[in-house]
């Protein structure tokens, strides 16, 4: 369906318009502008729930196959592989981040952009102009820059011990980003990657509920009535996501 | 001037959350034709937040999708008069909403009646201890606790919220809370089931000789039908509430509790995607014409109205009131002025509790106001001799969710990435759990609201500048809560106990709470207030003023109980005393 629902002209309306025509006569109600249009008898709109769109496809479409390397590298220092679970990108986070990147988030669409610019205070926040996107595109690039002159080779390529000494160096502000702000882009990864990790699947991210498995927690569920009175006692509830799961399919 | 002039209408609301969805009722009800104009999207359950996909933390809380947006309009913020304000380009300590049901969205429904004592913080205060330091601009609310009682009620019963009281007509009542003002009937519901951690709390405070009681919360223990004939189910514990709509009908909000009734009224009108940009006055000044607004195509309107209201989030009350010039904006060199002063906020801090593996709390199982908490350090429910300060908070081992990205509680001293960071989330998931401590915040001189001289919104308006910080009062009245909660969270005998107090300057960036109150402050003395006791503007006696902006001070409670008392409060007077001879309710 295009645009918006087909105009209803409901009591309101007939109202406005009577009083409107007897205002201002009929041809200045003709050139006006109308006000936006509530219908209250049409507020609940069949077919239009407004449910999330997952993430398809496989190829990134954010990230280079290069920045794609050294982001699949960094995130697994992040969250690596262990007994607990996968690391970060077997997990999907750098799947998930590239999707991100590539959105709305990436954009910074919803972050005020208006100058003048100038850094404050760090109760003030943030005050990069950079957009997520940039932040991320500007950084990889510093950390690589970083990788070779300290090691001659590419971040992805180093060991594990060698990418975690650079990573301690991150936390501290030590590498050079190409002069995007340090403080905000190392919160930033910790958080998106803790995001790709525990997210909904739909994103991209918590591949196999990996992350929810990892803690116990259960996932999109809605009804936890029959457990609240189990006091101190493991349940086994299978994960749910909002589009499936362990728990839809034990439910067929 | 441009725009379109409208129709007049009886009454406009400005924006369309939990007072305007109060106010529009009550006056159709009186016989008033009524529009509301709401800024942001037509919002419901069944459409915005299924219970099909509303447990969505990624979507909800990280990617914001029912606040405001900050590219649309923010603040902008410094800690002192003397620093350059700079603009909060994303959001942080603090999610202001938009859209149908405002904030009354995404709460979590605790909902507290504040004590008789917080409504006389200067009086009460200087009678038991003494002249209060000179720089605080605390005042008495020109409400009693008493005068506000049926309004409370009213709004505990619109919400149907679950609790348990303590204090029925001066009658002490087992296991409520004793500190609370009498109220003269219980609570609509009985209090909510409780899951394992708040319990080991309430043996522990009631063991150290405190007096803990289940929260009051707007999660519904039952299925329950309010007094408007609306129909809410029982709550699931999905432990999805705060930053998200209930898919279930379970928690109170607007679209829950009073929508189905006043959107199907013919006397009642909501305008969405309708942005007010001000309030109209005639030449005089001393009388609302009606407001500006635009529509989401930048169509501007005149709509003409007897009567406006603003019911605006509270910081964008006092900012349509300076882009509209109707007041005298506060001055804190001079101290001249109310409008702008008296904003206040809300100082909180946790106590984390970090159990062997053999404690299993299962935190996912949760509801926004499923707790158990003390008040025994709220208010002057304590002795302040020697403390340094005055006023307090409540202290709640609250469950309200363990949605896994917000909720990673790890021992001090966890490395912030890393293997050892990853063991500790997980081996901390289900055996830990966290008491909070939500503590009053004084209003002071150099904490105040005014228009910004640098920074614009999309509509070319000045932005609303903040200019705030935590002062002693709120510092010590934290750092005592904490030792208080850190003391009870001993008591449940956990191998660590971790807390974390609030250091340092206030920040915009951590979230902490969407408690912004002052700025539109009331009181019975029109010098430091700018709406009088039943919040209507002393310039313009056609104008009021619903919601926390006109909080004189932020006691140590969550707002919205206090808010709906207010705005019912209000509506009688406008009803049946403004209406009947309009003009100003109280001579200056």
């Amino acid at each position: 369906m295009a645009n918006r629902k087909p105009t209803v002209l409901n009591r309101r309306s007939l109202l406005t318009g009577a009083f409107a025509v007897s205002a201002l006569g009929g041809a200045a109600l003709a050139r006006s502008p109308q006000p936006p249009d509530f219908d209250p008898g049409n507020r609940f709109r069949p077919d239009e729930a407004d449910a999330p769109a997952p993430v398809t496809g496989e190829r990134y479409v954010f990230f280079s196959q290069e920045e794609a390397a050294l982001m699949a590298a960094l995130l697994d220092r992040i969250i690596p592989a262990d007994d607990l679970g996968p690391g970060a990108d077997e997990a999907g986070v750098t799947f998930f981040l590239d999707r991100q990147l590539s959105g709305g988030f990436g954009a910074g669409q919803s972050y005020y952009m208006q100058g003048p610019w100038s850094s404050g205070t760090k109760q003030q926040g943030y005050q990069t102009r950079l957009t997520p996107a940039q932040l991320y595109r500007t950084a990889i690039a510093g950390i690589e820059k970083h990788a070779q002159a300290h090691y001659g080779k590419s971040f992805a390529d180093l060991d594990a011990s060698q990418q975690d000494a650079i990573v301690t160096a991150l936390e501290h502000h030590d590498v050079d980003l190409n002069g995007a702000p340090r403080d905000q882009f190392f919160s930033l990864l910790l958080t998106n990657a803790s995001e790709g990790y525990f997210a909904d699947p739909l994103y991209g991210g918590n591949r196999n509920m990996a992350g929810w498995k990892m803690l116990g927690f259960p996932g999109a569920h809605y009804d936890y009535r029959p457990y609240v009175a189990q006091h101190n006692k493991r349940l086994s509830i299978p994960p749910a996501g909002i589009y499936g799961g362990p728990a839809w399919e034990n439910g067929k | 001037m441009s725009g379109t002039t409208l129709p007049a209408v009886d009454v406009v609301l400005v924006g369309f959350g939990w007072t305007g969805a109060m106010l529009g009722q009550e006056l159709v009800q009186a016989g008033l034709k009524v529009l509301a104009l709401e800024r942001g999207a037509w919002r419901d359950t069944s459409n915005d937040f299924a219970v099909t996909f509303a447990q969505d933390e990624l979507r909800y809380y990280y990617r914001h999708a029912l606040f405001e947006e900050p590219s649309q309009g923010t603040i902008t913020f410094r800690n002192t008069p003397s620093q350059h304000a700079l603009p909060m380009r994303e959001l942080g300590s603090f999610l202001p909403a938009t859209g149908t049901g405002g904030a009354g969205v995404h709460w979590n429904g605790q909902t507290w009646r504040f004590l008789p004592s917080d409504f006389k913080v200067r009086s009460h205060n200087e009678q038991r201890y003494g002249a209060l330091d000179p720089d605080m601009t605390v005042q008495d609310w020109g409400v009693t606790y008493d005068d506000l009682e049926p309004y409370y009620d009213k709004f505990e019963y619109l919400c149907g919220i679950s609790g348990q009281a303590g204090n029925l007509n001066g009658e002490m009542v087992p296991g409520g809370n004793p500190f609370e003002g009498p109220r003269r009937r219980g609570y609509p519901n009985p209090p909510l089931d409780m899951t394992y951690s708040p319990e080991l709390f309430r043996k522990a405070a009631h063991d150290l000789g405190l007096h803990p009681f289940t929260a009051p919360a707007a999660n519904m223990s039952q299925p329950y039908t309010n007094w408007l004939g609306v129909r809410l189910g029982q709550c699931t514990y999905c432990g999805f509430c705060e930053k998200f709509g209930c898919g279930n009908y379970s928690k109170s909000s607007p679209q829950t509790t009073i929508h189905p009734v006043l959107l199907d009224n013919p006397d009642f009108e909501l305008r969405t995607n309708s942005t007010v940009l001000r309030v109209l006055t005639d030449s005089t000044g001393k009388r609302a014409t009606g407001v500006l607004y635009v529509d989401d195509q930048g169509n501007e309107y005149r709509q003409p109205a007897e009567i406006v209201v603003l019911c605006a989030y509270a910081y964008h009350n006092t900012h349509l009131m300076l882009l509209s010039g109707i007041g005298q904006p506060y001055s804190p060199e001079s101290g001249k002025g109310a409008l702008g002063r008296n904003y206040a906020y809300q100082v909180v801090s946790g106590v984390d509790l970090f159990f062997d593996k053999d404690k299993v709390f299962n935190p996912f199982i949760g509801a926004g106001a499923l707790g158990v908490a003390i008040d025994d350090y709220n208010g002057d429910n304590f002795d302040h001799s020697g403390l340094g300060f005055i006023g307090g908070g409540y202290i709640c081992l609250w469950n309200t969710n363990g949605r896994p990205i917000e909720t990673q509680r790890v021992p001090p001293g966890t490395p912030k990435w890393g293997a050892k960071w990853k063991r500790a989330v997980a081996e901390n998931y289900m055996s830990s759990a966290s008491i909070s401590t939500h503590g009053a915040v004084m209003s002071h001189r150099s904490n105040y609201l005014d228009l910004d001289p640098n920074y614009r919104n999309i509509h070319g308006q000045p932005l609303l500048r903040m200019t705030f910080d935590f002062k002693d009062n709120e510092h010590r009245l934290s750092d005592y809560l904490t030792d208080q909660a850190a003391r009870v969270g001993k008591a449940m005998n956990p191998k660590q106990v971790h807390a974390k107090y609030r250091k340092g300057n206030y920040s915009i960036v951590p979230y902490q709470t969407t408690h912004n109150t002052g700025g539109t402050a009331m009181g019975a003395d029109p010098s430091t207030s700018v709406v009088n006791p039943y919040l209507q503007s002393w310039d313009v006696p056609n104008l009021f003023v619903m919601g926390a902006s006109v909080f004189p001070q932020n006691p140590g409670y969550n707002p919205t109980g206090t808010i709906g008392a207010l705005t019912y409060w209000s509506a009688n007077a406008i009803i049946n005393r403004y209406l009947k001879s309009p003009g100003p309710l109280m001579q200056t």
